[in-house]
């Protein structure tokens, strides 16, 4: 394992040097990247899933990037003001942009994209868009948010996952869901959509009209669509393709695929995501329900050995609500390091009478079964029985809508900020049967509800900061939820592959920087 | 014989009917819906979100009117809207159809002249090590797992001694055209249609034995033999030719299942075929894409029962006469 890691770190190294030397960037060429499941659909405004995300981030685009540290960066938008009460957003556009179909990108499309077309079809922007009184278009090129109150997450909502531009002329007045032109996707993103086989590949070739001058680099991108995770191992070691995006091989298969020649991997760019794991602990009955028995699930995991058996190295221990990627993540909270005999101890004082319990796997795959017979292990271990329940992704998604379960694994972005992607696990308003994506383990704690209200409406960092150390504390103490890992997903690629991930959605946000050195 | 026809299409309808109504039940009973799957992949679904969808796909409405719209549909031959994909069903199908048909028609073939040949072989070396070699040979095809004989050919023939293509239909990207293209589907239909049809191999090289011995026990090769012929001649021209009636049953019921294409095979050699579209719309209950491949699956059976039918009644004077 260790010899693995420092091959793996020597690996980051040489990545991390490469990029620093790097020459001019070199135009031409054909990237070959793997799909994986084929998408839905590449119209980024109806299907938020992650396949289409990633194809369709090169078609369309958002007002903003952001880098890894997370703060915003142009895309669409030049520059952006925010006003001092934080209630109004002015974004000052590019004068030059074209759609696809040689039709000019004005505000106007703006004002159609967030305030129509994304508030009926994009649930994750719709709660965001609450908070927004009125989206105004003073000129051809700049556009004004005025929210009803300040909302501390705002500003890092302009990614083009969250809210993509959408085609004013070519969705007004139509039944979006349904418009043909869906299947032939129109966007101003550097890549233009040209070809797609069903259950074959995906082809997008360069945008020549491309407002950035000089870019994209790369002539042409195809997009692999292989089901199988061994032949998709077998696609980049035959040079097939040449980027496994993060998750598209199995786990095991890592370590081999990133010992080859010319081979570089990285674990960046999933900073805006922050991909956080953790078990849901059924808070409203059965043993899950006592804190006692909660808090001893926490010292009975072993995750330091899940994180380097399972994940490679990468990744690190979730000690906090919040993902370290994320804003206002803490240490400063309550840890729990494997201890088994903490773990006994703590079922004897809430006098456990070893009724057994159900453990959901999360069905995406052989290493969420591998990590579900380990942590079983882990908990008998501390005379906790286990029964694992097996599940398909449809079957796993009713039970937990349903609350039928007593742990169950699962893993779920918090994109950038508490507001955004951790309050909703926590807070007592967002109980609600159907749903997966709400608070579904019951917990309900009056404290951590107002917490998170006023941290998201506060109006300075330093404030909300604050605020959420204190309910990160407090939850800490309390174990609503098993904490498990930040997860690391690797992305591997071919060394001379360059600029590939640059910001903090990764291969997400398109490849208008990516070049292949000759 | 028009009569004849004119019923068993009546029939075949009436069994298509009830094979849809049947699944239509069986796919609804497991658990989840599409909605809910399609909401779990956008990451960030409410309760509402979910039921906005079900009310567009129609699932909001009771199950038998949601059946009568189905049937209605395809009675009209409808086979509605792919929730998923976003495209008609009968589109998504047909697109995928030829690619299927490819595969399971080569593995058909390959496992038919293969498997009849093997079973001629050991028959005629009956108790020797050459039959044993073959019957052990064909026996471990039948029984190793197939997903693992196909990895283990593309680790092999693609990834050590780089031959053949691992996956895939066609080079991505080659752009080749006319016989150029029609070799580099060649090339990549090797591994795949070989491995399905090593697997079905089996069994017609059991059938093949079983019923070359059986007939070569029958009083009239005795005649043949008594009356001088030479072993070659009875062993092809009297043996063989009646051996092949059961081979030839088995065979039309298996052409009947070439459309249900090889999950499998598909999935691990990514054939862009119904196979895998199949086990897709499984995962994602997509109802109406289900529902569209279980319909023309169960066609194609209909469809090759009824020719192998009607050319038993051509062929053999006795099925005639009996009815």
């Amino acid at each position: 394992m260790k010899a693995m890691l420092k091959r793996l770190s020597l690996l980051a190294a040489a990545l991390f040097i490469s990029t620093a030397l790097h020459a001019e960037p070199v135009t031409g060429g054909r990237a070959n990247v793997v799909i994986q499941p084929e998408p839905p659909s590449l119209m980024v405004g109806l299907v938020q899933n992650g396949p289409t995300q990633m194809v369709a981030g090169n078609i369309y685009e958002g007002l903003l990037r952001y880098d890894t540290d997370l703060k915003p960066m142009p895309q669409l938008a030049t520059s952006w003001e925010v006003s001092e009460d934080g209630l109004t957003y002015t974004f000052h556009l590019h004068e030059n942009v074209k759609w696809h179909d040689g039709e000019p990108f004005t505000a106007a499309d703006v004002v159609f994209s967030a305030d129509v077309f994304l508030r009926e079809t994009h649930p994750r922007l719709r709660a965001s868009l609450e908070h927004v009184e009125e989206i105004s278009a003073p000129d051809d090129h700049t556009v004004v948010f005025k929210l009803k109150q300040p909302f501390g997450p705002f500003i890092g909502i302009f990614e083009v996952g969250t809210m993509p531009m959408i085609p004013k002329h070519i969705y007004e007045g139509t039944d979006f869901a349904n418009n043909p032109a869906n299947n032939t996707p129109i966007g101003t993103g550097p890549f233009k959509f040209a070809e797609w086989e069903k259950g074959s590949h995906i082809l997008l070739t360069k945008n020549e009209d491309y407002y950035e001058e000089g870019k994209p680099y790369l002539d042409e991108i195809y997009w692999h669509v292989i089901p199988d995770a061994a032949s998709r191992a077998v696609a980049y070691e035959t040079g097939v393709v040449d980027v496994l995006p993060g998750g598209s091989i199995e786990n095991f298969d890592v370590q081999r695929i990133a010992g080859m020649e010319n081979t570089c991997i990285t674990d960046k760019g999933w900073e805006y995501f922050g991909p956080h794991s953790w078990m849901w602990l059924n808070n409203r009955e059965g043993p899950t329900s006592d804190v006692r028995f909660r808090k001893a699930v926490m010292y009975a995991m072993d995750r330091e050995f899940a994180r380097d058996a399972l994940w490679n190295g990468l990744g690190k221990i979730a000690n906090s609500p919040v993902s370290s990627s994320t804003r206002f993540h803490t240490d400063d909270v309550t840890e729990y390091a494997y201890d088994p005999d903490k773990a006994r101890a703590l079922l004897e004082e809430m006098g456990y009478d070893g009724a057994p319990v159900r453990l959901l796997p999360l069905p995406y795959g052989e290493t969420w079964q591998r990590w579900a017979e380990a942590v079983k292990q882990n908990l008998d271990e501390v005379g906790i029985e286990v029964e694992i329940v097996a599940t398909d992704v449809a079957g796993w998604n009713q039970k937990l809508a349903e609350w039928d379960y007593d742990i169950a694994f699962t893993y779920l972005y918090q994109y950038g900020d508490p507001a955004l992607g951790v309050a909703r696990t926590y807070v007592s308003t967002n109980i609600a049967k159907g749903s997966q994506w709400n608070n579904v383990e019951g917990y309900v704690n009056e404290d951590v509800d107002a917490l998170f209200d006023q941290a998201a409406v506060a109006v300075t960092p330093e404030e909300r900061q604050e605020l959420y150390t204190k309910v990160q504390q407090v939850l800490t103490d309390e174990v609503p939820v098993a904490w498990l890992l930040e997860l690391g997903f690797p992305t591997i690629y071919r060394c001379n592959v360059k600029d590939l991930v640059t910001t903090a959605i990764g291969v997400n946000d398109g490849f208008k920087d990516a070049y292949i050195e000759k | 014989m028009l009569r004849f026809i004119l019923m068993r299409l009546v029939k075949a309808a009436i069994i298509l009917i009830a094979i849809l109504t049947l699944n239509f039940f069986l796919i609804h009973a497991a658990p989840g819906d599409p909605a809910a799957v399609l909401a779990g992949e956008a990451g960030a679904a409410d309760a509402q979100f979910i039921e906005q969808l079900r009310e567009r796909f129609g699932l909001d409405k009771p199950l038998l009117t949601q059946l009568g719209i189905y049937l209605g549909g395809v009675l009209q031959l409808d086979l509605g809207y792919s929730y998923r994909q976003q495209m008609p069903v009968a589109d998504l199908i047909f697109a995928r159809l030829p690619a299927t048909l490819l595969l399971t028609l080569t593995a058909f073939v390959i496992a038919l002249v293969l498997g009849t040949l093997a079973g001629v072989l050991a028959s005629a070396r009956v108790g020797k090590w050459s039959d044993t070699v073959i019957s052990t040979l064909a026996l471990l095809f039948y029984a190793t797992p197939l997903f693992w004989v196909a990895l283990m050919a593309v680790l092999v023939f693609s990834v050590f001694l780089n031959w053949l293509p691992g996956f895939g239909y066609e080079t991505v990207g080659a752009n080749h055209t006319g016989f150029r293209r029609a070799l580099d589907i060649a090339q990549h239909l090797i591994l795949p249609a070989t491995t399905l049809g090593l697997f079905f191999m089996a069994v017609y090289m059991r059938m093949t034995r079983a019923s070359m011995l059986e007939v070569s026990r029958l009083d009239f090769v005795k005649t043949a033999r008594a009356k001088g012929l030479k072993p070659g001649i009875i062993q092809r021209r009297h043996i063989f030719r009646n051996a092949m009636l059961p081979v030839v049953t088995l065979a039309g019921l298996q052409a009947g299942q070439l459309v249900g294409g090889a999950v499998l095979t598909e999935t691990v050699f990514a054939w862009p075929g119904i196979g895998r579209l199949m086990f897709e719309a499984l995962a994602q209950r997509d109802y109406n894409l289900l529902l569209g491949i279980f319909f023309v699956s169960a066609a194609m059976v209909l469809l090759f029962n009824l020719i192998t039918d009607i050319l038993y009644r051509v062929v053999d004077p006795r099925i005639r006469v009996a009815s």
